[in-house]
């Protein structure tokens, strides 16, 4: 891939998400592809400007998406599973509503054609492995079990994303070519609690508390998700769950770009697998190294 | 010289709406030849026909031209009205100023305009119109009954039962169809079995009756009254004369695990088989797909064990033609694939099972001998969730339409469930409760009121396995206004009906038209409920639309009435519209033979007195002509016409335009 992929990092992947950020940049430079942060980028709205104003809500990703398409950049990767989601569903909007295009451009003032095409941190990866990253992973996780957990954003959205949202699947072949078993389970598309975390803390504590039972029950030596928001919850809440007498859990919560960075042998540290709160290390444990 | 008169329709106000009837009418008048004139509200009521009927004895019309709906829709009805005037009905003819002018156009001047060149054209050529007489085609007073389930079995008794001949086809080893497979019935609980074997067995003695099971059509030609049926008859690898159904022969068979798809795949058969005991004919066929000696060629047991020999391995498919006058098309409905459902498990979930598994589950001659045992440990059920409409009234996964009969079914599996499990608990999500029909409310309200079935009124939108193998159940109580999770063993989904896989196929070899499902479709939703549009085939139950047992049956006998209608006559009359070849100038180039699609076209020859050949020309069969025009297209010396369309008259049409 020559052409660069604009990066949209969000505010998850400067902070509490910065394992994400390092990871998808290592796994990108492993595969040569030229991702470029989009210049003057804001925020995009997730969580709190949907729910207060609907034309907030559409600004906030519109202003980026048009900036985006202003530096060239034909294609957005944002790996943050809500800024997806927000950027995504703006587009979607916007090609669906042709007079809410002509309001987003009065009130930002900035034209935007609706020429950026954007990615899920799956289709990334899928997108790796279709330009020949499969043949760079030398480290397979030698039938690390996973249960993959796509969350409430990455398996829904009509026209946002292209899987079924409830039994996904759009992980499954990046998870098999770093050679893990992905397990049957039941709570890949549950609800982790995701914005409460911070006004509802005990809501989340039971709802992930349910997804960490459930993919223990299905043998799992790890949660693999593409999402910060969750990744907070089932691993930075994992010690309170436990302090709240459920579990107990000792379960690593790893991201996608993470388990395929190990697999293409990139050094744990430099993916952030040691800034988990629940040990990951011992996911880096499993990498084998392929014989010729 | 010509009379002819004009004849204008208001519709109502379909027509009169958006054309100036009177204006048409008074510009008629001008037109050479017309000598009448007039519009009037309703022409097709029966002062309207008067008035055409007077004019016709009074004014000497020698043609008639209709300004009105689409001939589709009345042509019979003003033709009649011309006959009993005594003019050929022929000689009327309907301009389209519906369909082609008032219901397409908003401009009234401008309508009116079209709507007087419309008449223009069909006045010109009704002045060209010929007298044509009906064609009389014998009928062949035997019905084709395809389809061997309830509906199939009662439209081919009552036919055999007003005296004529049936040809009953059913595509698997035995009749019966879906209602042999359910335990009781809905909503007076008797059994269903008691209530339906009795019947395949009087259609199977029936002297009028020819039973053609494991068959299925392939091929249909001819027209009403004159069909010939093309069937298959599968090899079923035993020879029934010689089989006395002892059933030896698949006690021994070796190949045991295969799936039986008369107990919906819970229980297993052996490769041969009879589907189930009470099966008709009780003769076992051999599956070759999975027989062990048709696909090794080694084995033979049940040509060893068969005391009479009736084992035949060479047997092949055979293909019989049948000649018949009616064709009785009852080929029933299928179930839904929930496995479209994500949430329900995606058709994973082993005790996640459909309405039919439930019904083999409860009968008495079902896997477990009529114990609620759930699938994955036949342990009894303790707990069982019944969720209604899945995939039905879902436009995005499934179907949008309701499928009827669920609500009825999920009541009857409730209270079946709890006369066997008295502890157990059922628990139904619905959407609505549809229960229309005689004593099918009370029924409904006896499930919840006095057989202890938990009705909650919500969707499920979630079903998993739990660690200890229990299923649960998330869902909404949409009237209680709070989410609901229940634990249960089993989980009984009512999914939608749909056709059967293939009825598209066999709907376009009938020329049966069919909705977007696949559901065939009558000629009149209301007042033609069992004809199609293709003369001479009716429906029969399920493969019109969802239908319940009672429903099947009654429009059985509908369409049975039907055929025996048809079949009170030896002849039926045809519209003479077909083909005629001029045989002095036809040069016998067979171009009309190749190309046309009924094979209506054959070579004739003409001889002297003393019988020599003087030479071959084209003949059309006037009854398998369809009156296309094809041959008239291609026929390169313009010696072939079509009787109602001749050139004459559609270039009179023509130049009535300039």
């Amino acid at each position: 891939m020559t052409t660069p992929i604009g990066y949209y990092p969000g505010c998850s992947l400067h902070g509490t998400g910065r394992e994400l950020d390092q990871s998808i940049r290592a796994l990108a430079e492993v595969a040569g592809v030229d991702l470029r942060e989009i210049k003057d980028w804001n925020c995009c709205g997730a969580t709190a400007a949907h729910s207060l104003n609907h034309d907030l809500a559409v600004a906030l990703p519109y202003r980026t998406l048009a900036l985006a398409e202003d530096q060239g950049l034909a294609e957005v990767l944002a790996p943050c599973a809500a800024c997806f989601s927000r950027l995504k569903g703006t587009a979607v909007r916007l090609a669906r509503d042709p007079k809410l295009a002509q309001k987003m451009t009065e009130i930002t003032e900035r034209p935007y054609r609706g020429t950026v095409r954007i990615l899920s941190i799956i289709e990334f990866i899928n997108r790796l492995l279709d330009a020949g990253l499969e043949a760079k992973l030398t480290h397979p996780l030698g039938g690390l079990k996973v249960a993959p957990y796509y969350g409430c954003l990455l398996a829904r959205g009509e026209d946002i994303v292209d899987d079924d949202p409830e039994q996904p699947s759009g992980m499954e072949r990046a998870l098999v070519a770093a050679g893990c078993e992905v397990v049957p389970w039941n709570f890949a598309v549950e609800c982790c609690g995701g914005g409460l975390s911070m006004s509802k803390t005990e809501a989340v504590l039971d709802l992930s508390d349910a997804i960490l039972s459930d993919a223990e029950d299905a043998q799992a030596d790890a949660i693999v998700t593409g999402c910060p928001m969750c990744h907070s919850n089932l691993d930075m809440r994992q010690r309170t769950i436990n302090a709240a007498g459920r579990g107990p859990h000792d379960l690593p919560v790893v991201y996608l770009s993470e388990i395929l960075g190990l697999a293409a042998g990139i050094e744990p540290e430099r993916l952030g697998l040691d800034r988990h709160f629940v040990d990951a290390m011992r996911v880096a444990e499993r990498m084998t190294e392929r014989s010729a | 010289m010509a009379r002819v008169g004009v004849f204008i329709c208001h519709c109502g106000e379909n027509i009169g709406r958006t054309v100036d009837c009177a204006a048409v009418a008074k510009a008629a008048e001008a037109f050479p030849g017309v000598v009448k004139s007039v519009d009037y509200k309703y022409m097709c009521s029966d002062p309207g026909q008067q008035m055409i009927k007077d004019a016709i004895r009074d004014e000497r019309l020698t043609g008639v031209v209709v300004g009105a709906c689409s001939p589709r829709m009345h042509e019979p009805t003003f033709r009649r009205a011309a006959f009993e005037a005594g003019l050929n009905p022929y000689l009327l003819e309907m301009a389209n100023l519906r369909e082609h002018c008032s219901w397409v156009h908003e401009d009234r001047p401008v309508a009116t305009e079209k709507a007087i060149d419309l008449m223009r054209v069909m006045v010109e050529k009704v002045k060209k119109n010929a007298e044509l007489r009906p064609i009389r085609v014998p009928v062949e007073p035997t019905a084709l009954v395809i389809g061997g389930g309830i509906a199939g079995i009662q439209a081919a008794l009552d036919i055999a039962g007003g005296g004529k001949k049936v040809i009953l086809v059913e595509r698997s080893p035995s009749l019966g169809g879906h209602m042999a497979r359910l335990s009781e019935t809905f909503p007076t609980l008797d059994c269903s079995q008691c209530i339906l074997t009795p019947r395949m067995v009087e259609a199977a003695n029936h002297p009028n009756i020819t039973l053609m099971t494991y068959s299925e059509v392939t091929k249909v030609d001819g027209f009403i009254g004159n069909f010939e049926v093309t069937v298959r008859q599968k090899a079923r690898y035993v020879d029934p004369e010689k089989c006395t159904g002892c059933g030896a022969c698949f006690e021994k068979c070796p190949a045991k695990k295969i799936p039986s798809e008369f107990d919906a795949a819970l229980g297993n058969r052996t490769a041969i088989y009879r589907p189930f005991p009470q099966a008709v004919p009780n003769k076992p066929v051999i599956d070759a797909e999975h027989c062990i000696m048709l696909t090794k060629g080694k084995c033979g047991i049940c040509a060893k064990v068969c005391p009479t020999g009736a084992i035949k391995y060479d047997d092949k498919d055979r293909e019989v033609i049948v000649k018949v006058g009616a064709i009785v098309v009852a080929t029933g409905f299928e179930l839904w694939d929930h496995s479209a459902y994500g949430e329900y498990g995606a058709g994973r979930l082993e005790d996640v099972i459909n309405g039919f598994q439930f019904e083999r589950l409860a009968s008495a001659s079902g896997p477990t001998t009529g114990e609620i045992r759930r699938p994955s440990d036949g342990r009894i059920a303790e707990s069982v969730v019944f969720i209604q409409c899945c995939g039905s009234r879902d436009p995005k996964r499934g179907v949008p339409y309701c499928s009827k009969i669920c609500c009825m079914y999920t009541a009857k599996h409730a209270i079946l469930y709890r006369h066997k499990v008295h502890h157990g608990r059922a628990v139904v999500f619905y959407m609505d409760v549809r229960a229309g029909g005689k004593g099918y409310d009370e029924f409904v309200r006896r499930a919840i009121e006095t057989e202890g079935a938990e009705y909650i009124r919500g969707r499920v939108s979630r079903i998993y396995r739990r660690k200890d193998g229990r299923l649960v159940v998330k869902g909404a109580d949409t009237l209680a206004g709070r989410p609901v999770e229940i634990v249960a063993d089993m989980v009984v989904l009512a999914d939608a009906i749909v056709p059967q896989p293939g009825a598209s196929r066999l709907a376009q070899m009938l020329g049966v038209s069919y909705d977007e499902y696949g559901f065939y479709s009558e000629a009149h939703p209301k007042l033609r409920p069992v004809e199609t549009a293709k003369a001479g085939v009716f429906l029969a139950g399920a493969c019109q639309a969802p239908k319940d047992i009672p429903e099947s049956v009654a429009q059985a006998s509908a369409a049975a009435a039907k055929v025996l209608g048809l079949f009170s006559q030896p002849e039926l009359e045809r519209e003479p519209i077909v083909a005629k070849v001029n045989e002095v100038t036809c040069v016998h180039c067979r171009a009309c033979i190749q190309a046309c699609p009924y094979g209506a076209i054959e070579d004739k020859e003409i001889k002297d007195s003393k019988g020599n050949l003087i030479r071959t020309v084209a003949c059309v069969n006037e009854g398998e002509c369809q009156g296309c025009g094809t041959c008239v297209a291609v026929c390169r010396s313009g010696s072939i016409d079509l009787d109602g369309f001749t050139d004459e008259e559609v270039l009179a049409e023509i130049a009535a335009l300039e």
